[in-house]
């Protein structure tokens, strides 16, 4: 008996080490190593959860001041395929008037890695992601009542293949979404729905990767292990209310409009935590200065042996 | 209806998955030579410190010098200390040499890198 049981962990374990886990299960590409970015999507697929994402956004343009809690998920199907999932729960202060609060919309992904090449640090992913209408509040929580679909394309790449001589500029990397948001309804309560297109980037300086993979000054936790990044994000109308005519707006509002977001993540063996700042550019923007925290953790070293795995490798 | 059901999914994904929990990838903590150091006394081996324990025959490294070609011998975990890969070298000479690892930690994740260092006359 007791042979039969040491016979079965056997072959237990070299099952497991004849099927180890892919490298680069959330964000590597050769050396590189892409944290979950806060206020863009991650250029690749991951089992991934971030919980919570606490958000103080900049007051809007009256003053009104509004707060949100929010839970993200994903989950690989496949090496190379995977789903996400994020909900929301808002609450609202206008200005000199009562506050009011509900849960958001249900928001969904499907993402697909179209490539991750090692040696040049460089990857790809094409995404669909959908909000859904009429899965939250519609008045209390800012939800939508109509369905939003938002094809993409993101990117990561990172500068470590420059030439050694430039030691300072390896740890830089840049990832970014370019898609489009195609609203399955022309308006809502008298207000049109514009489709548009979305821009957004992440400038990031890891100091794991300078330590790491170039040079070794010395760094010690937990600073070995910070990312300052900037990322920059932008929407622009395409229609209903947009005229090319009269130039970047109309006078109504339906310029560009976005945030940019300085901050820093920690990225560690089963967790990161990140912090940015978030400024409004763009007419029609409140002002002042929103921040968010987040906490996100990584399924696969969380639980490498079932839920961090691709579904189809259970 | 729905945040009910979406948090009791992520709550319920977590508790079955408990007992799955376990160590991590084996990321590169110190090495010897240092990442991008240089060096003024030709070393004997090159020795990687991992923040994990390794799999001896799933974990390798060699270094290259600036032809590409290998200089050293192979890789083995230290017997005394899991967390540490050595590498032993040859002779080598005045020149840039470049560290190339692929390890498997003890909970089957694998990591790979690489790093440089300089041996100065």
């Amino acid at each position: 008996m007791i042979r039969l049981t040491r016979g079965l962990a056997a072959i237990g374990a070299a099952t497991l080490l004849l099927t180890p886990v892919e490298a680069h299960a959330h964000g590597f590409a050769g050396d590189r190593f892409f944290p979950a970015t806060l206020q863009t999507d991650d250029p690749f697929v991951a089992d991934e959860m971030s919980l919570p994402t606490l958000t103080k956004n900049p007051d809007d343009t009256t003053g009104g001041q509004s707060y949100s809690v929010e839970v993200d998920i994903a989950k690989r199907l496949t090496p190379n395929f995977g789903l996400t999932a994020a909900y929301s729960w808002n609450y609202f202060q206008p200005k000199g008037m009562p506050a009011f609060h509900g849960f958001g919309g249900l928001s969904t992904g499907a993402q697909y890695q179209l490539f991750i090449n090692n040696e040049h640090e460089f990857m790809g992913l094409l995404g669909l992601d959908v909000d859904w209408a009429h899965t939250g509040a519609v008045h209390q929580g800012g939800a939508d009542d109509h369905t939003t679909l938002s094809p993409t394309f993101d990117f990561g790449k990172g500068m470590g293949d420059l030439p050694d001589a430039l030691t300072w500029v390896k740890p830089l990397a840049i990832t970014g979404n370019l898609g489009f948001s195609f609203p399955t309804r022309v308006n809502s309560a008298g207000s049109l729905n514009q489709e548009t297109f979305n821009a957004g980037f992440a400038i990031e300086y890891s100091l794991e990767y300078l330590q790491h993979h170039v040079k070794d000054i010395g760094l010690g936790a937990p600073f070995d292990r910070l990312i300052p990044l900037v990322e920059i994000t932008s929407t622009t109308p395409l229609n209903r209310g947009f005229s090319r005519g009269l130039g970047s707006t109309n006078g109504t509002g339906f310029a560009t409009t976005g945030i940019i977001a300085p901050g820093v993540i920690w990225a560690g063996q089963y967790f990161q935590i990140g912090a940015e700042a978030i400024i409004p550019y763009g007419e029609g923007q409140g002002h002042g200065v929103g921040a968010l925290l987040q906490l996100h953790f990584f399924l696969d070293d969380l639980f490498p042996n079932s839920i961090g795995r691709p579904l189809l490798s259970w | 209806m729905i945040p009910r059901a979406f948090f009791s999914l992520v709550l319920g994904a977590l508790c079955c998955a408990g007992a799955g929990c376990a160590a991590a990838h084996a990321f590169l903590d110190r090495a010897s030579p240092a990442v991008g150091s240089t060096v003024h006394t030709a070393p004997t081996e090159v020795r990687i410190q991992y923040t994990e324990e390794l799999e001896p025959d799933y974990s390798s490294a060699h270094v290259e010098d600036a032809a590409g070609a290998t200089v050293s011998t192979a890789a083995h975990v230290d017997e005394n200390e899991r967390s540490v890969l050595i590498v032993p070298l040859g002779t080598l000479k005045p020149g840039r040499y470049k560290v190339i690892w692929k390890v498997l930690s003890v909970d089957t994740h694998v990591t790979n890198g690489t790093f440089t260092f300089t041996v100065a006359p």
